[in-house]
């Protein structure tokens, strides 16, 4: 090596260790990172039409037909119709759906190679996994509006403070279900593992949750895998809601307001959403670290 | 030497002692043993070399997406393991399988790359319109990529590369799969890319008339550069031209080539081939001295292909695998 090759190589490196805080700790840059993540997946679901109608015909199916039909052989025990009850568990449901699927989109974005320009950029794998999470939350709960418009089909007031609790419950329960999507692509490397597992994780999520009939007095068994579903917390604070703003008889009060107890100790609607943040910031929390070390 | 010239730009690229090593089970593969490299900037650089020879291996460690398993690399001054995204911010990346999203319309997809690259809105709008400008898809920029054909959306892909504004350009096989008409274009893009400003684009590729546009290259083989030099220089370094014959015979052609004309001969993509220094000298001792029926002869200057020929010990198209046999006649160049 030449005195001048040393030379120059001594001035690369010097003028490199003066440029190094630049972008250390750079926090606005990754949360400008998580956003234009979040962002394209807006724009991916407005450019897609086909997934847009899909999407908000399901959950018509299921308020509409699948309400009506099981609310003539379900009792509600008075006035309050099954569609009114079913309602909030209608909400969730179609938020379960897209939200999951837009979580397990990561795998559809490595197989067409755009998760690469993504992992090449000067952005940390948190930042990618927050933008995904974040923009797939903030498409599921859009979506839902629709539906929420229309809840004063089934008897249920347009009152603000309801209608703002329920948008936040949903994207709560939007932001957790994705979080679990984005958990799975990370394991999951192919397009046609995604589905079947989606549905394995989605259909007992469902089910499991309340969301289409009255978790108390269930069988002992029953009643302890709803409570191990993390969307049951999200279904129950909405029904509570819901119910909170109609003029209930005490007989339909102690059938159809959720009180979910643990080990006897009733666990208040409050801690419920808090145990659900808890848990969805460890989802993603998890995510993050798998993606860093796998990827 | 005067202490002006220690002003003089670091190297674009500089690696030493690289290495990385996989582990699959109980065994390890060392894809690239120790590599040597120094780019300066400002260069176009090529890097030839079969499939496997390590070459993705090493440009995915040069952009920061591979750790090195030893060695040291320095990109636009910066480590590439410890500074890791100051590098990222000076390099443009065009990988071999396209990574552009499809749903999205040129635009879009270069303002996603713009802001994850932390441009301002105003500087980044100014730089998509000079990229699209430049790689002549200005009048697409809202169409969706998916209508895109094969040469647009790669076109669009080193657009991407490009709206950083980069000092390191990586292409990993840039024009691989497209076609000749496509590729010529995208040469031009680097060309004019050279000439209007100082970035330094380091390419990968094994279409060896494409590495005839760089000012240097390096040839990779089995881990290792083999050589690294100028096209010229390499070129002349080999010194013979090469002659490709079809024989009746290739066995006892070759037998005959050594015992009459003192030269080791060869059989590369289904013809004896030879090098010597004046190969149309040596033609017609071949018709009357070999005593085998010759059916066509091809004296070829010395290329890119016979430097890789000399170094490898195989072309590189005998190093990709077998591949159908031509035709008697249409293996000319």
């Amino acid at each position: 090596m030449t005195s001048r090759d040393t030379a120059d190589r001594q001035l690369g490196f010097r003028a490199s260790e003066e440029a190094l805080p630049e972008v250390r700790n750079d926090m606005s840059h990754q949360l400008r990172a998580t956003w234009v993540v979040t962002r394209r997946e807006l724009l991916r679901f407005k450019q897609d039409k086909a997934r847009m109608v899909t999407m908000l015909l399901q959950p018509l199916l299921f308020i509409f037909v699948m309400g009506t039909g099981l609310g003539s052989i379900v009792d509600t025990g008075g006035g309050t119709s099954f569609r009114t009850f079913l309602f909030p568990g209608v909400l969730a449901t179609s938020v379960l759906f897209t939200a999951a699927f837009a979580g397990i989109s990561l795998v559809w974005d490595r197989e067409f190679g755009f998760l690469r320009e993504m992992m090449v950029a000067p952005i940390s794998r948190a930042s990618i996994i927050w933008g995904k999470c974040l923009g797939g939350a903030v498409v599921a709960t859009g979506q839902s509006l629709v539906l929420l418009a229309l809840a004063g089909t089934v008897g249920i007031p347009y009152s603000p403070p309801l209608l703002l609790g329920l948008i936040g419950c949903l994207f709560l329960g939007a932001l957790l279900l994705t979080a679990l999507g984005v958990l799975l692509s990370t394991r999951i490397k192919t397009i046609q593992a995604a589905m079947p597992v989606s549905q394995l994780l989605i259909m007992p999520m469902m089910f499991l949750s309340g969301s289409l009939f009255p978790i108390t007095n269930l069988p002992a068994w029953l009643a302890v895998l709803t409570r191990l579903n993390p969307l049951t917390y999200v279904v129950q604070p909405m029904r509570h809601l819901v119910l909170q703003h109609l003029s209930l008889t005490p007989a339909e009060q102690q059938r159809l307001v959720p009180v979910i107890t643990w080990f006897g100790w009733e666990v208040p609607v409050g801690f419920q959403l808090f145990a659900v943040a808890v848990i969805t910031l460890g989802l993603v929390t998890l995510a993050a670290r798998i993606f860093r070390t796998t990827e | 030497m005067s202490a002006v010239s220690n002003t003089v730009r670091a190297p674009a690229i500089e690696a030493s002692g690289l290495t990385k090593t996989y582990k699959t089970g109980d065994t390890a593969v060392e894809a690239v043993k120790g590599i040597d490299l120094r780019v300066e900037a400002g260069q176009t650089y090529g890097f030839l070399g079969p499939n496997g020879a390590g070459k993705s291996t090493t440009i995915e460690m040069l952009c920061t997406i591979r750790n090195p398993s030893g060695g040291v690399a320095r990109v636009a001054g910066f480590d590439v393991v410890r500074q890791r995204d100051q590098v990222r911010r000076r390099i443009g990346l065009v990988f071999q399988q396209q990574t552009l999203d499809l749903q999205l319309t040129a635009e879009q997809n270069l303002r996603f790359h713009a802001d994850l690259y932390g441009l301002s809105r105003a500087e980044g709008e100014r730089r998509i319109s000079e990229v699209l400008e430049m790689v002549a898809l200005a009048d697409r920029r809202s169409d969706v990529v998916s209508r895109f054909s094969g040469g647009m959306k790669r076109r669009l892909e080193i657009a991407r590369g490009l709206v950083h504004a980069p000092q390191v350009l990586f292409l990993d096989e840039p024009t691989i799969g497209l076609d000749p008409q496509t590729r010529a274009a995208i040469w031009d893009y680097l060309h004019d890319l050279r000439r209007t400003t100082e970035i330094t684009v380091f390419v990968t590729t094994h279409y060896m008339d494409e590495a005839e546009h760089c000012e240097r290259i390096a040839i990779m083989d089995h881990g290792e550069i083999v050589v690294e030099d100028t096209p010229e220089a390499l070129k002349s370094s080999v010194g013979t031209d090469r002659i490709a014959l079809r024989t009746d015979d290739d066995e006892l052609a070759i037998a005959r080539i050594r015992e009459r004309l003192g030269v080791e001969a060869g059989i590369h993509e289904d013809q004896v081939t030879l090098a010597v220094p004046d190969g149309a000298q040596v033609v017609p001792r071949l018709f009357t001295e070999l005593g085998v029926g010759i059916r066509a002869v091809t004296v070829t200057r010395p290329s890119l292909d016979d430097v890789f020929l000399t170094y490898t010990g195989r072309t590189i198209r005998d190093s990709e695998g077998p591949q159908k046999s031509l035709p008697p006649f249409a293996g000319r160049r």
